[in-house]
């Protein structure tokens, strides 16, 4: 066939019922500030892994929220755990526990 | 005929005892590696063994370090263990005049004046050997019992004792307490009533007792002694028996501990049999518990060192125990047997993050600029941006080839990680970092954070010199490279965890300080420090708990009035600065301002 230089784009909208919320249930319940957030994004701007790499904390955070979890084991592999994030954070949300958490729950739930 | 029935109970008790400490001595050594077990076989034919015998007299008989914490509590434990000693050791002596042999059976001194009922009545009884040894057997005996009465006003007035909290003991520890409690009152009564009963053999306790107590009993006196002395063993019997379930285990195995110690053998990789041994050898003395900020500031009162290690003997480690500490390092220091508390938290985090993995393979291997002098500030440092900025312009003023390794971005140094118990993990970042540090050629390296120095000088076994930035700007000063003038500041020193208690590094930031500033005397100093708060070994806690920490913190430290808190440490600088009435400053901010104006600045930063 040929192309024109166009795809067709895949429907973007989310759709919970497919989405496990297993994981964003667990993390609600271990580590409550997870509520806290704003999305401000302060965590991703002063994250040390971020310098490096695609490393995205206020993502990661959208991923647990919506229970999609299919990446979310690669993203947060990449976390050297230094507590930046936690002390810039104006809400005071755990972020290394938050981290340790997800650890967690990706084990309970065999993700 | 030396032995009557009653004596069963206390031999099987000190028979089960004994085997029990063989098999669980077997089973440390068996398990452990070839260089721990050099290091015993060659410690036990070297004079350490007096050095560890030495520390055994103080510490473990005569409990100086109690002594140091309160006078009232150090003579309490005194009386127990000293005297107890004495007991024993008076009591052999005592029952080889009387046996003429040089081995006895076990029970024979223990029981000795049922056995044994001297009729001499010698004139100067006391300057005879067995008139002193009756004279001195009933004395030890009251030194004991004073202790134990101050044992059960300690129960219920333990602020008398310079404890505010003390533990909560577990069923068994009660049990095996209570028969502690009644081995010497019953040892009391079965000699008085056995001395009163036959009108002479006892001491000048037990003689005038016993003839009393046989006065104002009308009964067979002789079977009620014989009552007592069967009473006697018992308590002993099961007192023994209970021991390797209750606390009372740390009697035996702070022995081995003490010498394993004095051999070298420390905590470490691989050494699970030393964290058993350091597990049972916590007498739950709760010091750990008054000193824990958890407990003084946060009100948490059930993760503290003793229930912690409490929870690891009984197998019941709980994720929110283990991750609930700051890991500050001040039970440690406070703990009276030297337990390495600290380590033992970390080792359980550890077991908990065991299928818990990490992917670094982002970081890539950068070349290396080659200099001198390699500064590393942190992750904290670039939060508080104002000390890197202070320790570029001392080290131009000072005219050093530097290289701010971390200026743009900074891999962590590992610290982090292995505080939440990711030890491999850490490793993976460690290579990173020393692989970085060891290109740049350097001969030294500088870090703005103790965070970072504690694991450069633990873990990462650089061929360089370490050191923290106010080693390094003292050694500069002293050098004559930082023209320097006082600001006759009043400020107080903070000394951050890491750098004073972990690393031993209190000298050099205050001498430091004094060269340009006024500095006050503050309760929480050296060893003594508190955390302010912000430790990254706190996992999981809220904000709320962490500023009541850093609150605490804060009203000891400002209580003097200063002008300035200084600390040498960002993350400490960070915590406190969020809450502190006052300015907070790191040293070597203060150093920057100390910088005359007109010094010409030079800037070698390699590029």
């Amino acid at each position: 066939m040929k192309s024109f230089g166009y795809t067709i784009t895949k429907d973007r909208q989310i759709d919970f019922d497919l989405n496990d919320r297993n994981v964003t249930g667990f993390i609600n319940k271990v580590e409550p500030s997870f509520r806290l957030c704003m999305a401000c994004g302060s965590c991703t701007g002063t994250c040390s892994a971020g310098h490096f790499t695609d490393f995205n904390i206020r993502m990661i955070h959208t991923l647990v929220q919506r229970g999609e979890t299919k990446h979310l084991k690669k993203e947060i592999m990449k976390c050297m755990l230094c507590g930046k994030c936690q002390l810039v954070c104006p809400r005071g949300v755990n972020l290394r526990n938050l981290i340790l958490s997800i650890h967690t729950a990706l084990e309970t739930y065999g993700i | 005929m030396t032995f009557n029935l009653f004596v069963l109970p206390f031999v099987l008790g000190l028979i089960f005892l004994f085997f029990t400490m063989i098999r669980k001595n077997r089973n440390w050594i068996r398990r452990m590696d070839p260089e721990d077990k050099q290091k015993l076989a060659s410690g036990l034919r070297s004079a350490k063994v007096f050095l560890a015998l030495r520390e055994i007299f103080f510490e473990s008989l005569l409990h100086r370090k109690m002594f140091h914490k309160n006078p009232l509590l150090g003579f309490m434990h005194m009386s127990f263990a000293f005297g107890w000693f004495l007991l024993i050791l008076f009591g052999n002596l005592e029952s080889r005049i009387y046996s003429g042999f040089w081995i006895n059976p076990p029970y024979f001194p223990i029981f000795l004046k049922f056995f044994i009922h001297d009729k001499r009545v010698l004139p100067f009884e006391i300057f005879t050997v067995p008139g002193f040894f009756r004279f001195s057997m009933d004395l030890i005996l009251m030194f004991i019992l004073c202790g134990m009465v101050l044992a059960i006003i300690k129960r219920s007035h333990s602020k008398w004792f310079g404890l505010k909290k003390t533990t909560q003991l577990q069923f068994s520890d009660k049990v095996a307490m209570t028969c502690l409690w009644l081995i010497f009152p019953l040892r009391l009564l079965a000699e008085s009533f056995t001395a009163g009963a036959y009108g002479y053999g006892g001491g000048f306790v037990t003689q005038h007792l016993g003839n009393v107590l046989v006065f104002i009993w009308p009964l067979s006196d002789k079977v009620v002694a014989y009552a007592f002395w069967w009473m006697y063993s018992l308590s002993l019997g099961i007192f023994f028996i209970t021991v390797p379930y209750s606390r009372y285990m740390h009697i035996p195995t702070e022995l081995i501990l003490i010498f394993y110690r004095n051999f070298g053998i420390h905590p470490g990789k691989g050494s699970e049999y030393f964290s058993e041994i350091e597990v049972l050898s916590c007498p739950r003395c709760g010091v750990c518990i008054d000193v824990c900020q958890m407990n003084s500031a946060a009100g948490i009162h059930d993760i503290q060192a003793v229930y912690f290690l409490q929870s690891i003997r009984n197998q019941q480690v709980m994720e929110s125990i283990a991750t609930r500490c700051l890991v500050c390092g001040r039970c440690q220091e406070a703990c009276p047997v030297g337990i390495h508390t600290d380590f033992q938290r970390i080792v359980q985090r550890e077991s908990f993050q065991q299928l818990q993995f990490q992917d670094y393979s982002y970081l890539k291997q950068e070349t290396t600029k080659k200099a001198e002098v390699v500064y590393f500030a942190g992750c904290m440092s670039h939060l508080t941006p104002t000390i890197p900025r202070a320790m570029k312009k001392i080290l131009d003023t000072s005219k050093v080839d530097y290289l701010f390794m971390d200026e743009d971005r900074s891999i962590c140094c590992g610290r982090p990680l292995m505080l939440a118990g990711k030890l491999q993990q850490a490793r993976d970042l460690i290579e990173q970092n020393k692989n970085k540090i060891m290109d740049s050629g350097a001969t030294t390296l500088v870090t703005s954070c103790p965070i970072c120095y504690r694991i450069f000088m633990e873990e990462y076994h650089l061929e360089l010199r370490v050191l923290h930035h106010t080693q390094y700007i003292l050694e500069l000063i002293k050098l004559g490279k930082v023209p320097l003038q006082s600001y006759h500041r009043k400020v107080v020193y903070h000394d951050p965890c890491d750098l004073g208690r972990g690393s031993g590094i209190f000298n050099e930031p205050m001498e430091l300080l004094q060269k340009i500033a006024d500095p006050l005397d503050t309760e929480n100093k050296g060893v003594d420090s508190l955390c302010c708060g912000g430790s990254l070994g706190l996992l999981n806690a809220g904000t709320e708990e962490r500023d009541k920490i850093t609150q605490e913190a804060l009203s000891s430290y400002l209580e003097c009035d200063p002008e300035l808190l200084v600390t040498a440490c960002p993350l400490c600088k960070k915590t406190f600065a969020k809450l502190s009435p006052v300015g907070v400053m790191d040293i070597a901010e203060l150093v920057m301002d100390a910088i005359p104006k007109d010094t010409v600045i030079e800037r070698r930063l390699v590029l």
